[in-house]
């Protein structure tokens, strides 16, 4: 009999697990997949190394620093800054027709771009960055105030609003269009204020730390372990099914599986709550080169671009939506010495556009090849107006869409935000039945591993 | 456990919790979140290291009870008065 079963062995599971076998309870982590890392994972392809998910961890702050949610989890999880190993970003920027806004984890540099191409907005967005770090967000009353109406009143120049915006959606926002204030304080800290970092070796290094934290508290860890069922008696559930047939006994269950995903688990007869699904899901190519970016003239961590004075972010008509996206080069980081691995690949651009998760699910297979051949033609021709033409250059290539996701996952629609709706408090129609992570709360790495600990500590240690 | 030593282990265990804090200059009369960063899982922590240690079972309406090291140890001492400090 465990103390709790977690279904999901991603950020967000893990940390929950090291929380709990940390006070010493009993604890099963069960994964589905053949390794850890969900929404955040990582895999080899030919020789190389690749990330699922990370282009960049948010809330990247400098070591020492007290406040904010990377010192928490490190406090909370009892890990050291270092543990983690994370380089910052070199540079990013937000490319419209006509206006580059650079940024990187110093506010300055883009409080002095938006003085430089936006002199009219310089005091308005000073008073917009006293209201954003007046924001509580632990002490959060759920006040869904439309965060495109809260911005318009401190900033006028609509382009502005749309480049701020832009870089807050990708990185990222569930709900399409708008956002509440609160979730925009929050992402606009983790970017603006606090900052973009990454571990040279990538999320595999995140990941294997947690696991070896974990198990090293006695936490167990299946894979290859999908649930199959939740076995509920009189409003509790007791324990799982797994899809092998074998029965795990538990006290309670914490499912980062999503919420949709977790309650189809339950087949209890209750009427499943309607609460819209995530619908926002992506597509993205990644090219191997043989060479470093920056020596293409390419030094930007994170490119984020849009092809008009209009963002859009909203389910696309089109298989991708082209007209945006995200460009990630993951050596774009002051990584404090090369990697001596011969795995290390020379350079990474990784193309990242909203995609529309009914098309690409009602493709047969045939046809499914040749649309990724296609869109990865059509994704990197958006992409280079932005950046310098790498396509000479390219040993390699891989592509997700957004069936990948959902295959690797288990996510719904490959939403990788989860549903607009969170449950914040994280708790279902079952007493004890808990969920975490982005259906819970916030996203990104760093937000979910705080989804994890924060459901842990609310609802499995207090007994 | 005498009141010292009582002491003692909540200084030990506020020393694992917020490794980063000087605790060498707390002041015991005056809230612990006036003079260090502590936020309210991190007051968490405090209960789940004195159930882990100690097995003292806090209930989450005596929570307000540790806002300060003196606060605390009074709140302790008949909880832990019995306890062999090791």
């Amino acid at each position: 009999m465990y103390d709790t079963i977690i279904i999901g062995a991603g950020m967000s599971g893990l940390a929950a697990g090291i929380r709990l076998a940390y006070y010493d309870q009993r604890v099963c982590i069960l994964e589905r997949h053949t390794t850890i890392g969900g929404l955040n994972s990582f895999y080899r392809l030919r020789g190389r190394d690749y990330d699922v998910g990370l282009h960049a961890l948010t809330n990247i702050t400098p070591k020492g620093t007290k406040k904010g949610p990377l010192a928490r989890l490190l406090r909370q999880l009892r890990i050291s800054w270092d543990e983690l190993q994370i380089s910052p970003q070199l540079g990013s920027d937000i490319v419209f027709p006509g206006v580059r806004l650079r940024f990187d984890n110093d506010i300055e540099l883009l409080r002095s771009e938006i003085a430089q191409e936006f002199p009219a907005e310089s005091d308005n967005f000073d008073r917009l960055l006293a209201a954003i770090v007046e924001y509580d967000d632990l002490n959060e009353s759920h006040q869904a105030i439309s965060a495109r109406e809260k911005v318009a009143e401190f900033i006028r120049d609509p382009l502005l609003v749309e480049m701020l915006f832009c870089p807050l959606m990708f990185y990222g926002s569930a709900r399409e269009h708008d956002m509440d204030w609160g979730q925009f304080s929050i992402m606009f800290r983790s970017i603006f204020l606090e900052g973009l970092g990454r571990p040279q070796a990538g999320v595999r290094l995140i990941l294997k730390q947690l696991v070896r934290k974990f198990r090293g508290l006695g936490g167990e860890l299946k894979l290859r372990a999908g649930v199959k069922e939740l076995m509920v008696e009189n409003g509790q559930v007791c324990g799982v099914i797994l899809e092998n047939g074998e029965r795990l006994e538990g006290r309670r269950v914490l499912s980062s599986a999503g919420w949709h995903e977790t309650m189809r688990l339950c087949d209890d007869g209750q009427p499943v709550t309607a609460r819209g699904s995530g619908r926002l899901t992506f597509c993205e190519t990644i090219a191997a080169l043989d060479v470093e970016p920056r020596d293409l003239g390419h030094v930007s961590t994170i490119t984020f671009f849009n092809d008009s004075d209009t963002f859009h972010w909203t389910v696309p008509n089109e298989p991708c939506d082209v007209r945006s996206g995200v460009i990630c080069s993951p050596n774009n980081f002051a990584y404090e010495e090369t990697t001596a691995d011969g795995h290390a690949v020379p350079g990474t651009m990784r193309i990242t556009a909203l995609a529309n998760f009914d098309y690409w699910q009602g493709l047969d297979e045939r046809s499914y090849r040749l649309e990724k051949l296609r869109w990865y033609d059509r994704i990197t021709d958006s992409a280079v107006r932005f950046v310098p033409d790498y396509r000479s250059r390219v040993l390699d290539t891989d592509m997700f869409t957004p069936t990948t996701i959902v295959r690797f996952t288990g996510h719904d629609s490959g939403a990788i935000y989860g549903a607009p709706e969170k449950q914040l408090d994280g708790r279902t129609h079952l007493q004890n039945l808990f969920v975490c992570g982005t259906d819970q709360g916030f996203v990104g790495i760093v937000g979910s591993i705080l989804s994890g600990i924060s459901m842990a500590n609310q609802h499995c240690l207090k007994d | 456990m005498t009141n010292a030593e009582i002491r003692e282990e909540v200084l030990e265990i506020l020393e694992s919790i917020a490794p980063d804090e000087d605790l060498s200059q707390l002041d015991d009369a005056v809230n612990f979140r006036q003079q260090l960063e502590l936020d309210s899982m991190d007051f968490l922590d405090i209960v789940m290291e004195l159930r882990k240690r100690h097995r003292v079972q806090i209930p989450e309406d005596d929570y307000v009870n540790l806002a300060s090291m003196d606060s605390t140890v009074t709140y302790l001492t008949p909880l832990m008065k019995d306890i062999e400090r090791v």
